[in-house]
């Protein structure tokens, strides 16, 4: 199980996921996707895991996924199979009015 | 985090668009990633602290900002309008390091900064030269990847210095990387948009419009010297969608526009601008002259990573259809705070927060706030605050007026005034062109009211009468005890009044 620390990368150990924490929680909670808990980036993904059907709806990239209390925040910096969840309950992707540009 | 991680999702999702053009010389976002690798390699030589780049802008400019991220060195742009004299005491700051510049610049400043020893040097290469060389074939990229530390420092810009020395304000990985992803959507740009930027490098839009454009996989054309026949012929050619400016070239660009018979900017689609004040009647024209363009004015600074408030399309169309006045006062706001930003409007002398519709201070609140300068440490306060030093309000509404710098105001026998306020009541005087009211030593009151104006052409509106104009509309003590007729104000190239330039030539008068 990797440290959420905000800035660092991170990877599913069960998909093609990558992930950079935007907000870590104050508090330890345990980071999954495709529901196998999220490994370093750099970390050797463990063999023969898979994406558990109920952790199956993907990942996209430059999304941003948070819960309900938004004190998590996960982006995807590299898409996948396998969707992510905090604590066991599912991240949603944060819903962002898109701003007009400005530079 | 770390800018090199939104430049590699850019490379890794649409590598083979163009991200940058020059004239007929272009780089795909692959290309861009690949220069920024291996200038990094060269960057990385474990002497080398800090990278600066003295030139227009140019395609060795994105390569700067993202290499020296990778190699976790502080970029900082500087101004090419600055003395050498200016540029001596701005180096010392950035030692031990590396200035890239123009080949006659290199060839007058390489010698004498050369000349330093130990930790006190900066080596000095061209442009050209960091291009060519993070371009080469068969350079090989950094081996160790990018740091991850939100701390680091990305970028040092020196403030403009319209009070005073320059001093470098400090931008963090994770001020422009959270400013990034709050205000920009990843990859929403469409593959054949393609932005104009003539913003200098060494002005935070600059920088700002650098990371923003990668972010969303826009092309951006690079147009290093501004002429409005220029940015007009290059804006047709290129079907350009989108564009920053300030108003001093919007101003040229409205002049030049009214003069052809069609005028028409069909591709534009969005037009921001900022920087400084926008008189009404030049956006006013401006969105006459573009009916298919949508406007938006953003408001930032230096220390806050650039964009933090905007009016944007809707409002300025709804501002401009309006029989309100409150609401059609609004085109000359600068909208209101982005989502991921707070601010609160502070009274000058306790800082406690004012009502609606009351002036003050403006604080800023927000992961993209950096509010910190080299060697004085962050300015922020214990709740994350930091003070503007603009002058404002918010309407009922919740849009943001701004009164310009509180360092400009004039106190008057113990009366706080806004200059702003006093040159918005001389422009709308139909023979006023310019104005720019400053205060004037005065033994009486400390302070006295001085205003400098531009009058129209076939316009000569006497002193008294100007007097009595500003009496008619605001108190009697914000009515200027001296007048003085100028051809034109001073303002530097990104269009802010030097209001020093004026105090001094007025002082030098007595």
């Amino acid at each position: 199980m990797a440290v959420l620390k905000a800035g660092s990368r991170l990877k599913s150990a069960v998909c093609s996921s990558e992930l950079m924490v935007v907000v870590a929680p104050a508090e330890d909670v345990t980071l999954t996707c495709g529901g196998a808990p999220v490994i370093e980036l750099g970390a050797d993904a463990p063999a023969g895991g898979e994406v558990d059907a109920d952790h199956k709806n993907g990942t996209q990239m430059g999304k941003r996924y948070t819960n309900e209390a938004g004190d998590i925040e996960i982006l995807c910096t590299k898409p996948g199979e396998g969707s992510l969840a905090s604590g066991g309950t599912a991240l949603e992707i944060k819903g962002a009015k898109p701003l007009p540009s400005s530079d | 985090m770390n800018l090199m991680m939104l430049l590699e999702m850019a490379a890794g999702a649409y590598g083979d668009r163009v991200a940058f053009q020059n004239g007929s010389e272009s780089l795909t976002y692959q290309e861009l990633f690949d220069a920024a690798g291996a200038l990094a390699a060269d960057l990385s030589d474990g002497r080398t602290q800090h990278l600066a780049m003295l030139d227009e802008s140019s395609l060795a400019l994105p390569v700067a900002v993202f290499g020296a991220s990778w190699a976790g060195v502080p970029f900082a742009p500087l101004n090419y309008r600055l003395t050498d004299p200016e540029l001596d005491s701005l180096l010392d700051q950035l030692q031990p390091g590396r200035l890239v510049t123009d080949e006659e610049r290199a060839g007058r400043l390489g010698a004498r900064v050369d000349a330093n020893e130990g930790d006190h040097y900066v080596s000095v290469s061209t442009t050209d030269d960091l291009l060519s060389g993070a371009r080469a074939d068969g350079a090989s990229l950094r081996e160790e990847p990018w740091s991850t530390e939100m701390e680091d420092t990305a970028i040092l810009l020196f403030t403009s210095g319209t009070t005073g020395a320059p001093k470098a304000a400090v931008l963090r990985q994770k001020h422009l990387v959270s400013y990034v992803l709050g205000s920009v959507e990843f990859m929403g740009a469409d593959e054949n948009d393609a932005s104009l930027s003539c913003v200098p490098p060494y002005h935070i839009a600059g920088m700002a419009g650098i990371v923003s454009a990668v972010y969303s996989g826009r092309r951006v054309i690079q147009l290093p010297k501004f002429t409005a026949e220029d940015w007009i012929a290059t804006a047709r050619e290129q079907n350009v969608s989108h564009a920053m400016v300030v108003p001093t070239m919007l101003s040229r660009i409205v002049d030049v526009l009214e003069e052809e018979k069609d005028a028409g900017m069909p591709n534009l689609r969005n037009l921001a601008y900022g920087g400084g004040k926008m008189p009404q009647s030049v956006i006013e024209k401006a969105m006459e002259l573009f009916p298919d363009t949508s406007f938006t004015n953003a408001y930032g600074l230096t220390e806050t990573s650039s964009t933090i408030s905007l009016l944007g399309p809707d409002d300025h169309r709804e501002a401009m259809a309006s029989a309100d006045e409150a609401v059609r006062r609004r085109l000359v706001s600068v909208g209101q705070p982005l989502p991921t930003i707070e601010v609160s409007i502070r009274d000058v002398d306790t800082e406690e927060p004012v009502a609606a519709g009351e002036r003050g201070l403006i604080f800023v609140r927000g992961e993209q706030v950096s509010g910190e300068y080299r060697g004085k440490g962050s300015l922020l306060d214990a709740e994350g605050w930091f003070n503007t030093r603009d002058g404002g309000y918010l309407d009922e509404g919740g849009y943001l007026f701004l009164e310009g710098r509180m360092d400009d105001v004039i106190v008057r026998g113990g009366e706080n005034m806004s200059p702003g306020e006093i040159e918005d009541v001389l422009l709308t005087h139909v023979g006023i062109q310019d104005a720019c009211v400053i205060g004037i030593p005065d033994e009486q009151w400390g302070e006295a009211v001085a205003a400098v104006v531009v009058t129209r052409k076939d316009a000569a509106p006497s002193a008294a009468e100007l007097q009595q104009w500003v009496k008619d509309r605001l108190r009697s003590s914000r009515t200027p005890e001296r007048v003085e007729f100028w051809e034109e104000l001073p303002y530097n190239e990104t269009g802010k009044l030097l209001r020093r330039e004026v105090r001094e030539a007025l002082r030098d008068d007595d």
